[in-house]
């Protein structure tokens, strides 16, 4: 009786799935045909793939999301096929699917956010000659793909010469993700600003080795303001959220308490509030998303830079230190600020390895 | 009968979790079976996911067999992907010799990293759970350490030669561009040589009795030592394959990483679905591997953030899993009819 009973449930079940599946050919279907007639107002459209940090990363990931989405505002484009869109990755075997889907959707430009890559843009940019790709902080040489990168030294020298100013102690902390050639470039340009200002002072490098784990970058950050250190500058992505979790705590617990964690790629003033407090000094910005919107209206004009490497400086507003909320008092930002003027003058050479 | 429940309550426990958190469960479920079945892109991608997961299941199950809980997969699968990236990259040889030299390195290597492990518990009765767990952490960090050095200071290997790749035209072709390779016939060929050592030859028999009993086996005259030593090097071997799928067929080298795989740990449950058997390891695979890799077509086609795709997906395997509680379910059900 009972067998028989599952036997029929069993059987619905295989029914229903069939029918389901035959609904979704059919909805793919319209979705072609409404996207190829033109839902949108423009004819051109972009997409994105995240790095395993994920779309709401605070940093990267988030920065280039903007600039699609203000590009996407400019234009009159919609969020989805034909507009603009985003796909995230969980681990890196995601990478090729993942841009592998958006260029089946027909887009016209497909960002691929991060140096891992690198390799997976390459390759499918061979197989798809018909869509463009961009690939932020890395380099592939194909005729379809601009390459995208920052000169981050310079905006990290400005760091450094702001935390060299502000430190109380004389000991400042950088916190790095892992130890590849864009995130030492952050901190070569740190540890010259700092040193430009004291040259005795050193600065306590460490790299957790990842860009996703929280937990790494708060012990990180708790032996440094353990040791005395009061200023911490993060390039570490998602793991930067642990630097400011442990400096929001300490701050919690001892309103008096000297720690300041210096913000990387956005401005990560709102990570950094504490009640009425915000331990957020500054933030070192990495104009990804002017970037992205600069690379997308090129392309939108027809003169997409595909072979080409496009690197964004001090001078072009690619890198800048983000409003620092009266954090830092006006006559040490005057001093920034002149220091900002020699790197744009040709005066400093800001080195772009760690020594 | 009690696996298709499983499925089914898993898929509607989801569907509740999607339908509370506002979006459609009928267009998220086609999206997935679109993800996993949808075009020949599509099925291309999700057998080269299930790679990897059978010889990581495998690799648990062995270990299993004989008693001893294999956590380092994840470590052991490491080493095996830098070996074979390494080794089919740094030389120039014709493929005949390349390739299967290449895969043998990946195995070796996985089998050195269970050896330790398995040395450690025979010799001094260390239990082989901590000393995995530890493993997986070297494993990480001197993976990491010798792609800085073997690329001179960067931070991915080169790409391997093409005599040693397990990729090919052919597959490419057929599946549209996917990353497909020839690693799972090298998977599916390694469940029948566990099925044969395990099923057919003295050294399983003896693998097996260890795992049921060590004292009885002891007492009948076996090397109980031996035989867990042997186990993890077997086991080992077979992560290390798993590395191999990676470095020789989906990536082509290796790049340093931040974290784990997460194949490995994945390699825990889909031996525990397929109840440590050869067979099972298939089926616990493909669920897995389909899963993962349908899921990201849900975010995509239907627009469901990641973090509910998720959660559905954790909850589909853990009704799969718990299939237990609905054999007991069912158990009781009947009994109350028969009371009637």
């Amino acid at each position: 009786m009972s067998k028989r009973k599952y036997g029929l449930a069993l059987s619905l079940v295989l029914a229903a799935s069939a029918l389901l599946g035959a609904c979704g050919t059919d909805k793919d279907k319209e979705k072609d045909t409404s996207s190829s007639t033109g839902g949108n107002a423009s004819d051109f459209s972009i997409a994105m793939v995240t790095d395993v940090g994920g779309i709401d990363d605070k940093s990267f990931n988030q920065s280039a999301w903007e600039g699609i989405k203000q590009f996407g505002k400019d234009h009159n484009m919609s969020e989805g096929d034909g507009g603009y869109a985003y796909l995230q990755s969980k681990d890196d075997s995601d990478y090729t699917p993942n841009l592998n889907a958006l260029t089946r959707r027909d887009f016209d430009l497909v960002f691929g956010v991060g140096f891992l890559m690198e390799d997976a843009i390459n390759t499918i940019a061979e197989q798809q000659k018909e869509t463009n790709y961009a690939i932020i902080d890395g380099v592939v040489d194909q005729p379809n793909v601009a390459s995208i990168l920052f000169k981050e030294q310079e905006g990290a020298y400005l760091a450094g010469v702001a935390a060299a100013l502000m430190t109380k102690t004389d000991k400042i902390g950088f916190v790095g993700g892992m130890e590849i050639p864009v995130i030492e470039r952050f901190e070569a340009g740190f540890v010259a600003g700092v040193a430009a200002v004291k040259p005795d002072l050193k600065v306590d490098v460490k790299y957790t080795g990842s860009f996703d784990d929280a937990a790494l970058g708060k012990a990180a950050a708790g032996r440094m303001y353990s040791s005395g250190i009061d200023i911490i500058f993060h390039a570490a992505g998602g793991t930067g959220n642990g630097v400011f979790s442990e400096a929001k705590e300490r701050k919690e617990a001892d309103k008096n308490a000297d720690v300041w964690v210096i913000g990387v790629d956005s401005d990560q003033y709102e990570e950094g509030k504490v009640g009425e407090e915000n331990i957020t000094l500054t933030s070192m910005l990495k104009r990804v998303d002017v970037a992205v919107q600069d690379i997308s209206n090129l392309a939108k004009e027809g003169k997409f830079p595909g072979g080409e490497t496009k690197v964004y400086g001090l001078h072009d507003d690619g890198v800048a230190l983000a409003d620092s909320r009266g954090a830092i008092p006006q006559d040490v930002l005057d001093q920034v600020e002149e220091y900002k003027q020699k790197i744009a003058d040709g005066e400093i050479e800001v080195p772009e390895f760690a020594k | 009968m009690v696996p298709i429940i499983s499925i089914i309550l898993g898929l509607l426990v989801g569907a509740l979790v999607m339908i509370f958190s506002g979006y459609n469960p009928v267009n998220g479920y086609i999206a997935l079976w679109n993800g996993i079945f949808g075009d020949a892109y599509a099925i291309g991608e999700t057998i080269r996911q299930i790679s990897p997961y059978i010889l990581a299941g495998l690799a648990v199950a062995f270990a299993f067999r004989t008693g001893l809980f294999n956590i380092g997969v994840e470590g052991q699968l490491m080493v095996g992907w830098f070996a074979a990236a390494y080794v089919g990259s740094a030389f120039t040889m014709p493929m005949y010799i390349h390739l299967p030299l290449s895969l043998l390195a990946a195995a070796a290597a996985g089998a050195l990293w269970g050896l330790i492990p398995g040395l450690l518990k025979a010799k001094f009765r260390v239990h082989e759970v901590i000393v995995t767990i530890m493993m997986n952490y070297i494993a990480l960090h001197v993976v990491n350490a010798l792609i800085k050095t073997v690329s001179g200071g960067g931070f991915k290997t080169e790409k391997i030669q093409p005599t040693a790749s397990l990729r090919s035209d052919f597959l490419s072709n057929l599946t549209d561009y996917s990353t497909l390779h020839y690693g799972i016939f090298i998977a599916l060929s390694m469940v029948i040589v566990m099925w044969f050592i395990l099923e057919k030859t003295k050294t399983g028999f003896e693998l097996k009795s260890v795992g049921f009993n060590e004292n009885a086996s002891h007492y009948a005259g076996m090397n109980v030592n031996k035989n867990i030593v042997l186990s993890m090097i077997i086991s080992g071997a077979f992560a290390g394959l798993g590395g191999a799928m990676e470095a020789l067929g989906t990536f082509g080298n290796m790049t340093s990483r931040g974290g784990f795989t997460g194949i490995g740990f994945d390699g825990i449950a889909v031996a525990l679905l397929g109840a440590n058997t050869p067979l099972g390891v298939i089926f616990g695979a493909s669920l897995f591997g389909s899963l993962k890799y349908g899921a990201n077509n849900m975010p995509n086609a239907a627009n469901i953030p990641l973090e509910i795709v998720s959660i559905v997906i954790a909850l589909i395997i853990f009704f799969v899993a718990s299939g237990y509680i609905i054999r007991v379910a069912i158990l009781r059900m009947n009994k109350k009819k028969e009371a009637k």
